[in-house]
């Protein structure tokens, strides 16, 4: 039986208790809401915490609904509670569709909205045991120092997988944390970083809050997302189209499409956007903004499904997010 | 209410929770998870482990109310709270309608997700007196078996359903 | 079949309660005082020779109690007599990565974990073989020292009638080249093991195997202990497939230190390590030619595969026959060639998956008749119906054929489904396609040549009226222990829930060998029938004296022995007994079976022979996706001889169990490899490893064929492995049917679907499979004359031998 290594459990009641816990133990303590990313990295020895801070009882995290126009998500609110809340279904639906889409039911009753913003980047060659990781060396990411990848990458470039990031960016979300030196808000853009190992630009004892989700009027989004099965899989690849126009049949004035699952941020494309703004929202704007996609796209063989295949697929996910916006209207 | 209990000793942790209706106080290895109190130091064997890290849904135990994979959970982090297992599904020898029913319909080949699914049907027919196939299968979608191909266990939940709603 | 009580019918299974109620005792489980816990360590590297192990640092940490290196056991097993080459840890070469290097007994796991991690060991690395194309060209380094030459475990060359004659006289002839990946079995209980030593020098290893009599031979060899001092307890398998039917490495570790400590030591793998026990299905690179006249019957046809075999033999020699043993069983083919050979690679030993060494031909064959079917513009379900193997009859291969309902399977699945109305008519995008099957009610010979019984059952009653049913079989989930109860109760007249059965103790239930091969319905039905008849005939004796009626005209049912006359005149079961006790003293009885003799008599004729075989027809309907190459399966129909059911509910969930996995292994599921770095297992996990979840399995419609079969129980054949068969292939061909083009090589991805498709559009012809078969040196046929070219059974020229 795989078991955890040996640690410490606090679970503090505010976000201060939390922090000062995280400041006194330093690196050897690690945040943990869901615990169901972390727990499997720490059974595979890939994570390595004395002590674990469970954010998941502190009320201020706990809270979800309308905020200023827009929504706020706390930190702690489980996927499954933020996907069946009513103000995010009217406000965001794309991000409810993404949360939904995330792994099992009973994982999205664990996950939560925070915790699946930072869920750690993923890649085939470093989401194994202790053992199997030696068989191959190791790698950059833990216990080595070359990307079994790509040999030759100065940096680790294992993938965002999170299926709710890619939203947040498009719907031009914000992301409140908190660290000793007190709070801070972070567009989700400028959040990640796009380095397998540093991806977020959170500090190390910053406390992920909340998740703040502007005015969506007359915006729209949706999120679509590639993966093996019907459930449990990570997406291979995930797309998340926004956009703003007056009516169905009016120009497309404002857009964002970001791709997930391929780079280890989830990754703005400027140019499919552009390929849409100014345009009315039909077959040839899709194509283009679809090619541009997959222009922009270079994926590497770290995921599950065929290095080829997923490329192409960004093309056609980005097509249908956006013919779901077509029909929406 | 849960408090914070970080005790520091020789590597345990006084852990007090309620167990399908019990109250327990017993110390466990302080790195434990609550599949391994259940199954090692509680003795509750039901329930099962496929993969231990939150891919089989074999694990699937009840905790205040709201289904989690048991592999997964710090069993420190359940300090007052209340878990229901499959051995707490049945009331003395009466079967639960959805245990009764897997028996009948042949659900349980092997038995060893059973009790997985079974927390899970549990937990579907909570919120849904009367769900569709289809909604079972969502339900049911982070619970593997590799016996059955799912369709005998679809028929028991939907006929535990019907009798739970007294349609039968 | 209507006068039956009990048999025939939807009883719950016997230990259905202790299921649903988490009650089932499996081996990971167990706990017994003062248990130590067990953690092996494993190789790093894909071939080596080990220069140095060194456990001092281990052995001295805090809960480290022993330790256990090659050296300590010496002496090799296997589950195959010809390929005994496994120890329980590698002693002086590793030959994949996660081959057993060392163990370590502990206190805890924990403790265990770390002491594993502190075991120096030097290896010095070997090249790798890493394919079947390197098994072949590879001369050195040998991974194993046995076998023709180099690499090549195995080698087979049959021929039976003039094939290249038969190709000659044929109006079409096709060669086609396939490839089967190779897929594991994912039982969902990860294997453990308990041993416990007594003071008195007994062992006992309660495990989670489906062979426990193996297990207990290959103990007492290697431990060098006589068996009657070792008990082996097979636990209820949390599912086997398979997969748990070979002698494991960790079995025999735990009881080495359960010996050497005198405490019990548990061990329970990791999920990662189940990977590397695998005994999966092999990867098999096939070639297949037919030749066809021209209304599509089957002149001859020539089968070549080579396997993949992983590193060790386990049943590879059996899995290499099975390649080449029933494609004759299902059609009826007059001159028949086969040609296989298995390769050693440095990876995790294939053996047995559910179906064993048949799915990968048959999704070969069925393809291949698909296509000669569209070239000669017949309907692929007519034309199989037209080639059907005659029932009673005796194959080109020496198998003998009782009765044969793949007509009757073939027909209920056409008509279920609308065929007609479908194949070839369905929009762009949609479509059906069909395949066939046939397979073993268990072999007809045992792994280890002996003349004695494959199945044994006893049965002792007593005058309270309790039956109990003693037979050395594993329950693993398809209800074997509910089928011995179904069966006794009916003889006896009693509710099978009042039977108590145990099974699978070596010290207390006679041997049967294992559940395997399809075997358990039909061999320990049949021992627990002929327990049952003799228990009845005595009891019958009893009664007909205490009512004076003759012992013949007595009926046993509802717990009582009455008059089939005057029903009124009747006494209890338990006073039957008792009468009968008065007579004839305690009353037990036994029960055994042993296959009926085969017809073949060349090297090779061994693997294929059955009691019976059953008959699969499977219908696929697909919905592919065009843009993404996803292929959704809608809707299975599946028709299945069986012979007659014991239990319909069981058999229909075998069968849809069945129709679930052929489904993964098509559509997903995939041992794959790291060639360059070290020969890893890529996905040794259940998230990156894909099996169907509850959004990806079909809706399934089973039509059972019932047409009882003189060598079965209540004439039950076997269905536990059959169904999965034509699974593979039907969907093929309906994904052929509905984008038109040809996906010849498992799984089917979208990748590949996608790939097949850009080809069609650019060249009007798509396909996606293997395009090359490397030149094989066969070495000389064994040449045996079918039986209608007066052939008999034996080798043409000098050569005799069994296989
Ligand atoms: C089988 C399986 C399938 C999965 N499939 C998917 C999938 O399809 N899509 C997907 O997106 N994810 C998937 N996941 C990953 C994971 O379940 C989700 O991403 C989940 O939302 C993570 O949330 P959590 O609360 O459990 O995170 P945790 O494991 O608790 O934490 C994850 C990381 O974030 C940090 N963290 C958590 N909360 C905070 C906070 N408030 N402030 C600062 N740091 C914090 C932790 O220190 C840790 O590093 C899967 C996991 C499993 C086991
Ligand atoms: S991308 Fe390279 S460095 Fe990063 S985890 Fe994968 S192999 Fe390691
Ligand atoms: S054991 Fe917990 S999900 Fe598999
Ligand atoms: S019944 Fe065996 S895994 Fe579900």
């Amino acid at each position: 039986m795989l078991r955890l290594p040996d640690f410490q459990y606090h679970a503090p009641r505010t976000v201060e208790e939390a922090v000062a816990l995280k400041v006194k133990h330093g690196a050897n303590a690690a945040f943990v809401a869901g615990g169901t990313d972390l727990l499997p990295n720490m059974k595979r020895r890939i994570r390595k915490c004395g002590h674990l801070v469970d954010v998941s009882h502190i009320d201020e995290l706990r809270s979800a609904g309308a905020f200023e126009g827009g929504l706020r998500l706390g930190a702690a609110v489980s996927l499954e509670e933020a996907a069946s809340n009513e103000a995010v279904r009217t406000v965001c639906p794309a991000y409810a569709e993404a949360a939904l889409l995330v792994a099992t039911p009973t994982i999205r009753r664990m996950g939560t909205v925070g915790g699946n913003l930072c869920l750690d980047t993923r890649c085939l060659f470093y989401n194994q045991s202790y053992e199997w990781r030696k068989g191959i060396d190791f790698c950059m990411k833990a216990d080595g120092t070359i990307c079994r990848v790509a040999e030759s990458s100065p940096k680790c470039i294992a993938v965002s997988s999170s299926d709710t990031a890619p939203v947040a960016l498009a719907a031009g979300a914000t992301i409140e944390l908190c660290g000793p030196g007190g709070k801070r808000a972070v567009s989700a853009d400028s959040f990640y970083l796009g380095d397998g190992i540093d991806y977020m630009a959170k500090k190390e004892d910053e406390l992920l809050t909340a998740l703040v989700i502007p005015d969506q009027t007359g915006a729209q989004s949706a999120y679509v997302k590639v993966r093996a099965r019907g459930s449990i899989d990570f997406p291979v690849i995930g797309v998340a189209v926004w956009m703003r126009r007056r009516s169905s049949d009016a120009p497309v004035e404002d857009a964002r499409v970001v791709l997930g699952a391929v780079f280890p941020d989830p990754r703005e494309v400027p140019a499919a956007a552009e390929a849409l703004i100014g345009r009315a929202l039909d077959a040839e704007s899709i194509r283009d903004a679809a090619d541009a996609a997959f222009r922009a796209a270079k994926p590497v063989d770290n995921t599950d499904g065929a290095l080829s295949w997923r490329k192409e697929m960004i093309r056609v996910s980005t097509k249908r997010a956006l013919e779901r916006l077509g029909s929406a209207r | 209410m849960r408090s914070e209990r970080t005790i520091d000793g020789p590597g345990k942790i006084v852990l007090s929770f309620t167990v399908n209706g019990t109250g327990v106080e017993i110390a466990v290895a302080r790195h434990k998870t609550l599949l391994e109190v259940l199954r090692e130091d509680l003795g509750l064997t039901g329930t099962k482990h496929g993969c231990e890290l939150g891919e089989c849904g074999a694990c699937t135990v009840i905790l205040d109310g709201a289904p989690v994979l048991a592999c997964l959970v710090p069993a420190a982090a359940c300090t007052g709270a209340r878990v229901e297992t499959v051995e707490g599904m049945a009331v003395g020898p009466a079967l639960h309608p959805l245990q009764d029913e897997f028996a009948e319909a042949g659900a349980a080949q092997c038995g060893y997700c059973t009790s997985g699914m079974l927390l899970a049907a549990k937990n579907l027919l909570e919120s849904n007196r009367d769900p569709t196939r289809d909604e079972i299968r969502r339900a049911l979608a982070g619970n593997l078996c590799r016996c059955t191909g799912y369709l005998q266990i679809y028929e028991a939940i939907e006929r535990a359903a019907a009798r739970m709603r007294g349609a039968t | 079949m209507s006068g039956n009580r009990v048999v025939g019918k939807p009883h719950r299974k016997v230990d259905a309660t202790a299921k649903v109620t988490g009650r089932t005792l499996f081996a990971g489980d167990l706990s017994l005082p003062r248990m130590l816990h067990c953690k092996i360590l494993r190789s790093h590297t894909a071939h080596g020779t080990i220069r140095s192990i060194d456990l001092t640092k281990a052995l001295a940490l805090p809960g480290v109690v022993a330790g256990l290196t090659g050296n300590d056991l010496p002496i090799p097993f296997g589950i195959l007599p010809v390929s005994v080459d496994e120890h329980a840890v590698a002693i002086d070469k590793v030959r994949f990565t996660g081959d057993p290097v060392a163990a370590i007994a502990a206190e805890t796991e924990e403790a265990a974990l770390e002491a594993v991690r502190a075991i120096e060991v030097e290896i010095e690395p070997l090249a790798q073989i890493r394919s079947i194309e390197e098994g072949l060209a590879v001369e050195e380094p040998r991974i194993q020292d046995y076998g023709p030459r180099g690499n090549i475990h195995k080698l087979v060359n049959l021929e039976f009638g003039d094939v290249d004659e038969g190709f000659a006289e044929a109006d079409l002839v096709r060669e086609d080249i396939f490839f089967y990946g190779g897929n594991t079995h994912l039982a969902m209980e990860e294997h453990a093991s308990v041993a416990d030593w007594s003071p008195d020098g007994k062992l006992t290893l309660y495990s989670s195997t489906q062979t426990p009599h193996y297990v207990h031979r290959a103990l007492s060899k290697v431990l060098e202990m006589p068996p009657a001092r070792i008990r082996v307890i097979a636990c209820p398998n949390g599912g086997g497939f398979g997969g748990k039917s070979d002698i494991f490495n960790h079995e025999i570790a735990v009881a080495y230190l359960a010996r050497l400590t005198g405490r019990p030591v548990k061990i329970v793998l990791t999920r990662e390590e189940v990977f590397y026990c695998h005994r999966g299905r092999h990867p098999v690179l096939m070639r297949v030619k037919t030749g066809v006249d021209r209304n599509g019957a089957i002149r001859a046809m020539a089968f070549d595969t080579l396997l993949d075999g992983g590193a060790y033999g386990s049943y590879g020699v059996a899995s290499t026959f099975y390649t080449g043993a029933l494609q004759t069983v299902t059609y009826d083919v007059k001159r028949y060639r086969f040609r296989g050979a298995r390769l050693f690679t440095n990876k995790p030993p294939c053996g047995p998956k559910r179906g064993h060494g048949t799915p990968q031909p048959r999704f070969a064959l069925e393809i291949q008749l698909d296509r000669i079917a569209e070239q000669l513009g017949l309907d692929p379900a007519e034309m199989r119906l037209n080639n059907l193997a005659p029932p009673n009859s005796v194959t080109a291969n020496y198998l003998k054929i009782g009765t044969m309902g793949l007509g009757k399977c073939i027909e209920k699945v056409v008509e279920g489904s609308g065929w007609k109305e479908k194949f070839r008519m369905l929009p762009y995008g949609k479509g059906v396609g069909i395949a066939c099957s046939s397979y073993l009610s268990g072999a007809g010979l045992p792994i280890y040549w002996n003349r004695m019984p494959h199945s044994g059952v006893s049965l002792k009653v007593d005058r309270g009226g309790g039956v109990a049913v003693f037979c050395g079989s594993t329950d693993i989930g398809q209800g074997s222990d509910s089928v011995l109860a179904y069966i006794t109760a009916e003889v006896l007249g009693v509710d099978p829930m009042e039977i108590r059965v145990v099974t699978a103790d070596t010290d207390l239930t006679p041997v049967d060998l294992g559940s395997y091969s399809s075997r358990v319905t039909l061999m320990t039905g049949n021992a627990a029938l002929q327990a049952a008849e003799k228990a009845k005939d005595l009891l019958a004796k009893g009664a007909a004296k205490k009512l004076d009626v003759p012992a013949g005209e007595l009926v046993f049912a509802a717990g009582r022995v009455f008059h089939a006359a005057d029903p009124e005149k009747g006494i209890s079961f338990a006073e039957a007994v008792g009468a009968a006790e008065a007579l004839f003293g305690t009353i037990g009885t036994v029960g055994s079976y042993t296959p009926p003799a085969t017809a073949g008599r060349f090297k090779g004729a061994g693997v294929g022979p059955s009691p019976a075989y059953s008959y699969s027809a499977a219908i696929a309907q697909v919905d592919v996706d065009m843009e993404t190459g996803r292929v959704g399966v809608e809707k299975i129909w599946i028709g299945h001889d069986i012979g007659a059911s014991i239990n319909p509910t069981l058999v229909r969930g075998q069968v849809e169990g069945g129709v679930y996995m052929g489904l993964g292994e098509i559509l997903m599921e995939d041992m794959a490899y790291r060639e360059k770095r070290n020969v890893v297992h890529k996905t040794p996990g259940m998230l990156d490893y894909k099996s169907p979840t509850t959004l990806d399995m079909c809706d399934v419609e089973t039509y059972l064929v019932e047409e009882p079969d003189p060598n079965g129980p209540f004439g039950a054949k076997e269905v536990g492995q059959g169904p999965l068969l034509p699974v593979p292939p039907a969907v093929a061909n309906a994904v052929y049917d509905a984008v038109g083009v040809r996906i010849d090589e498992v799984p089917i991805t979208p990748h590949k679907v996608m790939r097949a498709l850009r080809e069609k559009a650019a060249t009007g012809e798509g396909r996606f499979g293997p395009k090359k078969f490397p030149s094989v040196d066969w070495g000389e046929p064994i040449a045996v004359a079918p039986p209608w070219e007066d052939g008999n059974g034996r080798p043409k020229e000098k050569k005799e031998d069994r296989g």
